[in-house]
């Protein structure tokens, strides 16, 4: 537990209060390199509101929470603290999200997309873009064919130049992955990434995760309903009821534990 | 089905033919004359009423059916079903020579025509570039701009005094005029960074309606409502010419300036910093999750249109010689406001079109001028009933991918 030497993000004692009301309480948690991390709950336990206070939409009440970018500079430095930081520098940072209603922008096209995602690792001001020089125009291409690279890399290089809002469900999920991808990140935060998806979707959802990890090298922190998924995908998994993390373990020793039986089934399991 | 809403549709005009017939009986039909003390009939009118509206009402319901039916098609092709127009204009061997002719034309605009004509044309020039302006605003980063006069006026006044006080020349001026509503644009950028929509429209609406209330009252630095006169028109090397001259003189300003505009709104509309914008435009959180910065880009699309408003204000101040409160009024943010949505939002030639086409003609409608207001607004209705994306959709760029590099 205490052992951060290879965390990208180190959470510790993150509350969240709206008011009289406690989103989350004192929620410890760890990724580590490299590893893929399930946050898992019933619906309301707080497990959006937990990546929105760690993107920087929300700042928590109380609590650390530290990422440790790749380069090494930061890590040694005890990790960068990131409540409260804006979300773009988050993202800048290196951890990139995808959201659980999709949220795509509509009428721009799938490859503009994921060049949105590129939008904080290029340069070009204004004066640039006017000007239109080699400079620009070199990034430019570059910026294009990476993008391309990256909707290849999920499979959508053929609907390249399709509005995204065009684009059927699946499809617009990978798109959204990919987006995230572009932004370079050591850590992918992924919120419901198969909600909506039929068990062949979401048997290629899984793939493509390990694939990503893999080429990469990224960790990855989701929250996910699909149980067969987070089982068979999961490092290790994380649960959370009423704003609280009640066990935590790898995805046997959290199958077996009765609180979280009792969390998910109801209280019958024990009659 | 086609018979059945045929028939549908027929009833439905006849019974508004008659209630509007009904309606307007006692204007249309029935004339008293209170010398002669006469009551007169006249029945025809009344079959002019049911006639008229009732094909109207038939070709309104016809024409309704059409979009729907279209709409039903673009959603099941999936935008494929674009108009006639924008398919046209997406083919390069057509729009080129169709730019250089219309390069050519205002080219030669000056020496053909009179130059109560290229009057005409200059302010319509003006519109074009405020247009694109906005578009920048509204268009493009999506923040609903209502008090843009007001950097126009901002750009007006600044040459306006700037001449009247140190005699400075309009082409010292015009950077200055610039740089001026860069930073208004800022300045109102600031406060409404958190707005979006209608209360973001509203505080604009205030600001614009601030500036004028301030140029009006505020006598002793603007002069008040009766304005400012003789305002020197641009210099050329200090040759002096004649007002016909002077004219044209400012119609190659103009020209030059929205060629200027045009490739500056078209290269930044296809670069990093235009699909920002776009982003932006689409989805707020999503844009700052990935990464861009929205406080810059909101505050660089604000003083982006407010630097082009500005620059035209100041062409406006030379090209008139008089400017007064009452030149930017609320109507002037509405119409720059429905060039744009009537052009097509975010596409620079829909909204160059737009502009064209609402200055000209009211003014070449002349002719009708009772009627010309009633015209003006019909169209505008019309416009947006029909084709409520605006004349010419904005197109996203197709963009040509190496795919050696893999």
């Amino acid at each position: 537990m205490e052992n951060t030497a290879n965390a990208v993000l180190s959470v510790r004692n993150v509350s969240m209060n709206f008011g009289g009301l406690r989103a989350l309480s004192e929620v410890d948690l760890d990724v580590r390199q490299g590893e893929v991390v399930a946050l898992i709950g019933p619906n309301g336990a707080g497990k959006t509101t937990f990546f929105n206070c760690i993107t920087g939409i929300y700042t928590p009440t109380d609590g650390q929470v530290l990422a440790f970018p790749k380069d090494g500079k930061e890590r040694r430095s005890g990790g960068v603290r990131i409540n409260g930081m804006r979300t773009n520098l988050v993202c800048e940072l290196g951890m990139a999200r995808t959201f659980q209603n999709i949220r795509l922008f509509p009428s721009m096209t799938a490859l503009e997309n994921v060049m949105i995602g590129r939008h904080c690792r290029t340069k070009t001001g204004i004066l640039g873009a006017i000007l239109r020089g080699p400079k620009t125009r070199r990034e430019e291409q570059t910026l294009v064919d990476r993008s391309y690279q990256l909707l290849k890399k999920v499979g959508l290089e053929k609907v390249a130049n399709e509005y995204s809002r065009n684009l059927p469900y699946g499809a617009q999920r990978r798109l959204e992955i990919a987006r995230a991808l572009a932004t370079e990140p050591f850590l992918l935060l992924l919120d419901e990434p198969a909600a909506g998806m039929n068990p062949q979707e979401t048997l290629e959802l899984k793939e493509m995760v390990i694939r990503i990890r893999e080429e990469f090298q990224v960790s990855v922190l989701l929250i996910e309903h699909d149980m067969k998924m987070v089982m068979s995908l999961s490092d290790r998994i994380y649960v959370m009821e009423y704003g609280r993390i009640i066990s935590t373990g790898t995805p046997a020793e959290v199958s077996a534990d009765p609180q979280v039986i009792r969390a998910y089934l109801g209280e019958e399991s024990d009659a | 089905m086609a018979a059945a809403n045929l028939i549908s549709n027929f009833k439905k005009s006849v019974v508004a033919s008659l209630w509007l017939a009904f309606l307007t009986l006692p204007i249309m039909v029935i004339r008293v004359d209170t010398v002669e003390k006469t009551v007169t009939w006249r029945w025809m009118h009344l079959v002019y009423m049911l006639a008229g509206s009732f094909v109207l009402a038939l070709a309104w319901h016809f024409m309704m059916d059409r979009r729907d039916r279209g709409a039903a098609t673009h959603d099941a092709e999936g935008g494929a079903a674009d108009s006639a127009l924008s398919r046209l204009l997406d083919n390069p061997r057509v729009v080129k020579p169709l730019m250089a002719f219309g390069l050519i034309v205002a080219a030669v605009f000056p020496l053909v025509f009179s130059m109560y004509q290229t009057n005409i044309l200059i302010s319509a020039l003006i519109y074009v570039v405020l247009g694109l302006g906005l578009n920048i605003t509204v268009g493009l980063a999506g923040l609903l701009d209502l008090g843009y006069v007001a950097f126009y006026a901002v750009g007006a006044y600044a040459y306006a005094l700037l001449n009247h006080h140190f005699q400075l020349g309009f082409w010292a001026v015009l950077p200055l005029a610039g740089i001026l509503g860069a930073f208004f644009g800022i300045l109102l950028g600031f406060p409404v960074l958190r707005l979006r929509g209608d209360y973001l429209a509203i505080v604009t609406l205030g600001f614009g309606q601030i500036v004028r209330l301030v140029l009006e009252n505020w006598s002793e630095f603007s002069f008040g409502p009766s304005g400012i006169s003789n305002i020197a028109r641009p210099g050329f090397f200090g040759v002096a010419y004649s007002v016909n001259q002077a004219t044209t003189y400012i119609y190659y300003i103009m020209l030059a300036l929205v060629v200027f505009t045009i490739v500056v709104t078209a290269r930044l509309k296809d670069s990093r910093i235009g699909r920002a914008w776009l982003a932006l435009r689409e989805d707020e959180i999503a844009c700052q999750a990935m990464g861009i910065d929205n406080t810059r880009a909101k505050l660089m699309a604000f003083s982006l249109g407010a630097t082009l408003a500005a620059v035209m204000g100041a062409v406006f101040a030379a090209k008139t010689t008089f400017i007064n409160p009452a030149s930017f009024t609320f109507m002037e943010s509405a119409m720059i406001l429905a060039i744009v949505v009537l052009g097509g939002m975010g596409s620079v030639l829909g909204v160059i079109l737009g502009a064209l086409l609402l200055i000209l003609l009211p003014e070449y409608m002349r002719a009708f001028s009772e009627y010309r207001m009633l015209i003006f607004g019909a169209t505008m209705i019309l416009v947006m009933v029909f084709r409520p994306q605006g004349l010419i959709r904005a197109k996203r760029k197709v963009y040509q991918i190496n795919t050696e590099a893999a």
